[in-house]
């Protein structure tokens, strides 16, 4: 570190402020943000119980941008953090006050679709929904399928593993990266992969999916395409316990039939949405199940068929089915509002992103009511059966001294219940800042520190996305236990404990 | 070949270790010790001991693909992992399963098979080359594919690929034991987790350099109720490329589509794979072999799936491309088999872009080699120079970024292995590097034998 460096570092702030003419000469002035209003901005992501408004944001246009801005911070040993379209839901793109916010939204080219070869070159901020509109023409789509998809980057998507309502049946955004052009988190601009899915050596491509932003950041994306199935269909069936409902999820799935969806609403969720979208699910439902088959025509008519006779003989007291766009659109409709819905019953929320082995639904979800009755605690619940990823929705009123402490305590119980049934913290939310202090319970210190191993070969000076994913960072190649000093992170200011 | 006595420190870390004979070398390199774990714990215990004492160690399971990649630059110690062949856990219900890495695949299929499923795996299997009437280890203990961790470790996959992926794509948890002995888990058992990194991922394909695969948790998919194979004899190499191409454009959900020429001069066979309910099936092939030509046939042609085992002594190059390069990627092949005075036969995933061609062993070091360099220039400056589509090519060129495809010797006789590069130009070599170094900083683990002399 220079002199000069090591006074800037001295005053709060200073540091970050002297990176303003370097960032300004790279992005352009519209390019940097300064003022503190517009900063605040940024404070959050899908997450808002966690706020901290960056010391500045940088908004590049271009991958060799992305690499300079990097590298600058990289030089001066400040940390930086990258965004897309910022919904997130662990806090995973949550700024840090002494650090640099790479928004990448101002990429957003579709660079090129090769629809013999199912691949599609995109920029970081392009949205998720937008490769499926370009992808169209072809007969094609892009199969990780996030309720954001609208809005959400595919760059956030590659940093989080998205999944969404089909991945059941198409896979994870994992499954359908085939090259990632980055810039390491020392500045250095390099592919992943090159886009065939069978590149030499280690599958960085894979190890770098799903590792929110820590390990550097996407400037390009080569991603998979989907043939656009045949034919689909809808199905939604109304039951009058979750427990007939979950019997018929475990039926429809050892039947041997895969479909591309299986979402369940409780009934405090079913009420919810009907507040909200007037969705005019069946009266009096104690759970209803959307159930969408896709394929060749003829065996998602002899899907929907077995489908409806499963549904009747647990117990469904009203199938609808749906063959057109709008009357998906219909069934759909309440599921896809649920979350923002139940703020019509509730003033606030926690969205839980817990995963359970599939035939353990029906224990979790009584579970889940119990802790409910006895903390007084509503609990709506709205999740993908197919794969047991629970949202239970846990409701609190703000304004309300303690309610929100008490809310959480339920919320870290259903994640205690999802682990001890050998489950998972999340399934698509990501750890970001909001689970880290999970990931002890559900990973040992062994698991913790091997996983630790990857952020140190790209990440040695731990200023990629820091204090995500990980309780404790791992100072890079030190021997374990054998610390004699305080850690450099924390003695730098750079992170709070260790 | 020398006998070593075992070190009392390894013979204390495991119930069963021995001095290695000569059946026991890694392409060509003897080591002095086999060690064969019983469990999690003796495996453990036998890496710390091999830290301890400065061994280098490769993992081994059935053997079946230890000819895959480059000799080790040192191999002290063999990790046999066959006597942890465990189903930990099938849960049916879930369609998911955990076993110990020394399971062999037909094992593992046998048990599944028992409720109704399967793990969409199907990396061919080399012929068997043991001498008649001395049944092979592997045929011994029903892992004549493979076993999970040989299968994991080399990122083997066959003609599923293309609607199940790679092992990769499969696996959703694993345990794996560092080069120190430290036992590490990722993931769960659980489809759909996105908690901490995934060293899955990592460990998937990489050759035992970082470590030992104990462990693996995979998602399964039911066994399909019928299947059909759509065949059919293609001219030459475009017309080949058009089926195939029609094939994965279509509505009929093709499970796999490959593609087998056994000589330059002979015609391309294409063969469709259709599975799943025995009426959507039968319409599916009907309408497959319409949009085609050919027939369809319930049992799959004799060439399906042997990719690999065309050269089981000779070698076998993967060549991975985008899909819509095929007729080039063929002629490609044609032009340095020719230049090369070779006449490779040439089968694979065409549709997912990987394809493999075997060079028998009696064709000369040089020749191979020569074949090997000109297919990896005529590859890799074809797939810069012809982009798929006009603003595709600056893509991959702005960062000074891999071609669009690779060209990779999985295993060779050892003359050809001395001659060629078998792994070619490696995308983020020095990131890789950078993981082996804090995986294995002693680089005791497989040294030499994957990309980039790692």
């Amino acid at each position: 570190m220079t002199a000069q460096a090591s006074r800037a570092a001295a005053r709060p702030g200073a540091a970050i402020d002297a990176l303003v003419p370097r960032m300004t000469q790279i992005c352009g002035p519209d390019g940097v943000i300064t003022d503190p209003l517009d900063l605040a901005t940024y404070e959050c992501d899908g997450l808002t119980a966690h706020r901290c408004s960056p010391g500045l944001v940088v908004l590049p246009t271009r991958a060799e941008q992305v690499a300079a801005i990097v590298s600058t911070c990289a030089q001066a040993k400040i940390p930086f953090v990258a965004r897309g379209s910022g919904t997130g839901l662990s806090g995973g793109a949550l700024p840090r006050s002494d650090g640099v916010l790479i928004v990448t939204s101002r990429m957003r080219t579709i660079i090129a679709i090769d629809p013999e070869s199912r691949r599609a070159i995109v920029e970081p901020g392009v949205t998720n929904l937008a490769v499926s509109q370009a992808a169209r023409p072809f007969g094609l789509f892009y199969a990780p399928d996030p309720s954001s998809q609208v809005i959400c980057s595919v760059g956030g998507n590659v940093a989080e593993n998205s999944g969404g309502a089909h991945c059941l049946k198409h896979g994870f955004t994992v499954h359908h990266v085939t090259g990632l052009e980055i810039v390491t988190p020392q500045g250095e601009l390099t592919w992943l992969g090159d886009g065939t899915g069978a590149a030499p050596g280690y599958d960085l491509v894979g190890a770098f999916t799903g590792s929110e932003g820590t390990l550097g950041i996407v400037t390009k994306i080569v991603v998979k395409l989907t043939r656009i199935p045949e034919a689909v269909t809808t199905l939604l069936a109304a039951f009058a316990t979750m427990g007939a409902g979950g019997a018929a999820v475990s039926a429809i799935i050892g039947s041997g039939i895969l479909p591309a969806a299986i979402e369940m609403m409780d009934a405090l969720a079913i009420e919810a949405a009907e507040a909200a979208v007037a969705c005019r699910y069946p009266e009096g439902a104690g759970a209803v199940l959307i159930v969408e088959l896709d394929g060749p025509a003829a065996d998602v008519a002899r899907e929907t068929a077995a489908v409806r006779g499963i549904c009747e003989r647990e117990g469904a007291y009203e199938i609808r089915a749906a063959h057109d766009a709008a009357e998906r659109a219909a069934i759909w409709t309440g599921r896809k509002s649920a979350f923002a819905a139940v703020g019509r019953i509730s003033p606030a929320y926690i969205v839980q992103d817990g995963v359970v082995p599939r035939t353990a639904l029906p224990e979790v979800l009584e579970r889940i009511a119990e802790l409910s009755a006895s903390s007084g605690i509503r609990v709506a619940n709205v999740f993908h059966a197919g794969d047991g990823n629970l949202h239970p929705l846990v409701l609190f009123d703000d304004a309300q001294p303690g309610a929100e402490a008490a809310a959480a305590v339920v919320s870290g119980e259903i994640l205690d219940l999802c682990i001890s049934c050998g489950g998972s913290i999340t399934g698509e939310h990501g750890v970001g800042v909001d689970k880290s202090r999970y990931m002890p319970k559900m990973f040992g210190p062994g698991d913790l520190d091997t996983m630790q191993l990857l952020r140190c070969a790209f990440d040695p000076a731990g200023l990629c996305n820091p204090g995500k994913i990980f309780p404790t960072p791992r100072l890079c190649g030190e021997v374990p236990g054998v610390r004699r000093a305080p850690h450099p992170l924390v003695a730098s200011g750079q992170l709070e404990h260790f | 070949m020398t006998t070593h006595a075992v070190p009392g420190v390894l013979a204390r870390a495991c119930s069963e270790v021995r001095s290695a004979g000569p059946d026991d070398a890694v392409a060509g390199v003897a080591p002095r010790y086999v060690a064969r774990p019983a469990d999690l714990a003796e495996a453990s215990a036998v890496m710390r001991a091999a830290a301890a004492e400065g061994l280098a160690a490769v993992p081994r399971g059935a053997g079946t693909r230890l000819a895959w990649g480059g000799p080790p630059t040192r191999c002290d110690l063999v990790i046999d992992t066959r006597r942890m062949n465990r189903v930990l856990e099938h849960a049916a219900g879930d369609q998911v399963v955990r076993v110990q890495a020394g399971v062999g695949l037909d094992q593992l299929a046998a048990v599944l098979a028992g409720a109704g499923q399967r793990l969409a795996l199907d990396p061919p299997a080399p012929a068997p080359h043991t001498p008649p009437g001395s049944p092979s280890p592997a045929a011994r203990n029903g892992s004549g594919a493979g076993t999970v961790g040989g299968v994991l470790a080399t990122g083997a996959a066959g003609p599923l690929r293309l609607r199940y992926g790679t092992p990769r794509d499969l696996a959703i948890g694993i345990t794996v034991v560092r080069a120190d002995g430290t036992v590490a888990s990722s993931g769960g058992k659980v489809v759909k987790n996105v908690a901490g990194y995934d060293l899955g991922k990592l460990f998937a394909g990489s050759y035992g350099t970082l470590g030992l695969i104990v462990e693996a948790a995979f998602r399964l998919h039911p066994l399909p109720g019928a299947v059909s194979f759509v065949t059919l004899d293609c001219a030459d190499a475009a017309a080949a490329h058009a089926a195939i191409a029609a094939a994965a454009d279509s509505a009929l959900a093709p499970s796999a589509a490959e593609i087998d020429r056994p000589s330059r001069r002979a015609p391309v066979r294409v063969g469709v794979l259709l599975e799943g309910d025995p009426d959507g099936v039968a319409e599916r092939a009907a309408r497959m072999t319409e949009l085609l030509g050919g027939s369809g046939t319930s049992a799959p042609p004799d060439w399906w799936g042997r990719a690999a085992a065309a050269a089981a002594d000779g070698t076998v190059i993967r060549i991975a491309f985008w899909a819509a390069a095929l007729t080039k990627v063929l002629r490609a092949v044609d032009t340095a088999a020719s230049t090369a005075g070779l006449d490779p036969a040439v089968s694979g995933s065409a549709a997912a872009g990987v394809i493999y061609a075997a060079v028998d062993e009696r064709a000369a070091p040089g020749a191979v080699s020569e074949f090997v360099l000109s297919l990896r220039a005529a590859v890799n400056g074809e797939a810069a120079a012809g982009p798929a589509s006009p603003a595709s090519g600056s893509a991959f060129t702005a960062a000074g970024s891999p071609s669009r495809a690779s060209v990779v010797v999985l295993h060779a006789p050892s003359d050809v292995r001395d001659a060629v590069d078998l792994w070619g130009p490696v995308p983020s070599l020095g990131l890789m590097r950078a993981v082996k170094d804090q995986f294995d900083p002693d680089h005791r683990m497989a040294p030499g034998r994957f990309a980039g002399g790692i």
